[in-house]
């Protein structure tokens, strides 16, 4: 598949963002829960909160740029009873919304946040879940439908949202940074675990539709001669990221090295400083642009079998 | 319930590209709007098209078959582009099984289009919706046009006569009696889509006749003089010489 760019911003910042918000959210529910004064965690609350809902905006605003009518994206709401993509759509302003509806009660105090934040910290969840199924739920483009695309999701998001609140921590000098850089670094690792296993599994993929079955000729041996157009067309844009086997090491060790290695060993050497927090925040986020890109791009679509050779 | 679909003759089609040319320009006509060409007499054209005829080349040389092979959207009847669309604008029809795009609820996302398997979705550049195939629903039950042109297009232009237009789920139309005399087939059916639209395959085109059957069985030559043995060599038993 062609990455398309818009859907690589959405996806990594409302993941850096949904990630950031339940991480914050733990702490502030754990902290609260031990009886520590809530007034010492409201501001790396509130402060998290509101990145995490800036993220999101973000994310929300590239996704925009995806659409050929971007005029008549609120009708995307309406087909969330058959599809994840329209499930998205909703999911993600609703957790916006609770996440400025806590950001309020936190920021007043009130007992109330608790129970949003937990509203917010369930639609999270959703959203992670619903960003993952939409490309599970594509079960022709193999690569992607398996369970594995929601946890990386999943995990991915958490890592960059941790990494993230490590570094808001690190700023406001908060006792909770020490613990949050040891979780970012084992969520890193986590994810790292899974998007190996999931690259594992689509190196193995067997071959399920050929040229064979594309046109119904059962010879073991055809080669197409032209495809109907001889300067290209929408199915020679869309389905193929048209680079070489190269881009794809590139991405898959930008992902290695950016989003995984660097982060660690900032995370792991760096005293939970502020600087080294956000440095690896930021190439972590770079190293997960990567990985998307490598999402895509390993993505093989069997209408490519089609599109073989242009004459 | 109707299933209306295309079949294509395989042992037919000669690859000449009218179906593709007629299509789009009764599709660029309608009220629907153009199917946009871009850079149409540049170096690099493209643009908008329900149907292409591709050629693949089957076997090794000499012994080589040239197999045309039209494409065009299959009418699945579980068409994996309908429940994924976020909007509804994309649905298949309860009536008569065709696959339609809503364009005014389009929002241009492209998702259909991951999930079909053949790469009949046409993203339209210029009015920034997704197009495909609409089997002529302009056309078929136009009661402006005369009764024999009620038919898609593609099937009009056909000089060799290579695409049939009907109801597959009717038994005695001539669209399920191709499939079931002349072993239509599904493209990819291994992916569940269940297409519509069936392929007839490529056939060895031979004379079952036999040489006996060239000889007239009345031929006065096997009464007045004995009959040449050479040529009947299996019915050499029958005569006693």
């Amino acid at each position: 598949m062609r990455p398309a760019f818009s859907v690589i911003l959405l996806t990594t910042l409302i993941g850096a963002g949904q990630g950031l918000f339940l991480t914050l959210f733990a702490v502030d529910a754990i902290g609260s829960l031990r009886g520590i004064p809530t007034a010492e965690l409201r501001s790396f609350a509130v402060v998290g909160s509101v990145l995490s809902l800036c993220l999101c905006a973000l994310g929300l605003v590239a996704s925009f740029f995806h659409l050929g009518h971007p005029e008549r994206a609120w009708r995307a709401a309406a087909g969330w009873r058959t599809s994840w993509l329209s499930r998205e759509v909703v999911a993600l302003p609703a957790f916006m919304a609770s996440v400025a509806g806590f950001v309020m009660a936190r920021h007043a105090d009130s007992p109330a946040a608790l129970w949003i934040g937990l509203g917010a910290a369930s639609l999270a969840v959703v959203l992670f879940v619903c960003t993952g199924m939409v490309y599970v739920s594509i079960r022709i483009i193999r690569e992607w439908a398996s369970s594995l695309t929601v946890v990386n999701y999943a995990l991915l998001g958490m890592a960059s949202g941790a990494t993230l609140a490590a570094a808001i921590a690190a700023f406001l000098d908060s006792d909770v940074k020490e613990g949050l850089v040891l979780g970012a670094m084992a969520l890193i690792a986590a994810g790292l675990v899974t998007r190996g296993a999931s690259l594992i599994r689509n190196a193995r993929l067997p071959v399920k539709s050929t040229l064979q079955t594309a046109i119904g000729v059962k010879h073991p041996k055809i080669v197409q001669r032209s495809q109907g157009a001889m300067g290209g067309s929408f199915n020679t844009r869309e389905f193929f990221h048209g680079q070489g086997a190269d881009a794809l090491r590139n991405a898959l060790l930008g992902f290695l090295a950016l989003g995984c290695v660097v982060p660690l060993v900032l995370l792991a050497f760096g005293f939970a400083s502020a600087v080294t927090c956000s440095v690896a925040f930021s190439t972590q986020f770079v190293g997960l642009v990567a990985e998307r890109w490598l999402f895509f791009a390993e993505a093989r679509h069997p209408q490519n079998l089609y599109y073989q050779s242009i004459a | 319930m109707t299933q209306l679909a295309l079949i294509i003759d395989l042992n037919v089609c000669v690859g000449c590209h009218a179906c593709v040319t007629n299509c789009k320009q009764w599709n660029t006509s309608g009220a629907a709007g153009p199917l946009s060409d871009l850079n149409a007499y540049g170096a690099d054209p493209n643009g908008t098209f329900f149907n292409r005829v591709q050629t693949f080349e089957v076997g090794e040389y000499p012994g080589t078959q040239t197999v045309h092979f039209p494409k065009s959207c299959l009418h699945c009847e579980d068409p994996p582009c309908v429940p994924v669309c976020p909007t509804g604008a994309s649905y298949k029809r309860v009536e008569d099984g065709v696959v339609l795009v809503d364009y005014d609820k389009c929002i241009g996302c492209k998702y259909c289009s991951w999930a079909c398997p053949y790469g009949v979705r046409e993203f339209d550049e210029q009015r920034k919706v997704m197009t495909k195939c609409t089997l002529c629903v302009d056309r078929i039950y136009n009661p402006a046009l005369p009764e024999r042109e009620r038919k898609p297009s593609c099937v009009l232009a056909c000089p060799a006569n290579a695409r049939l237009f009907g109801d597959i789920h009717d038994p005695e139309s001539e669209v399920s009696r191709a499939i079931r005399e002349q072993g239509g087939y599904q493209l990819m059916p291994e992916l569940g889509t269940n297409p519509s639209n069936h392929y007839l395959p490529r056939r060895k085109s031979e004379l079952r006749i036999r040489a006996d059957q060239l000889e007239r069985v009345d031929n006065p030559r096997l009464i007045d003089t004995l009959p040449d043995t050479t040529r009947y060599a299996p019915m050499n038993a029958d005569y006693d010489i």
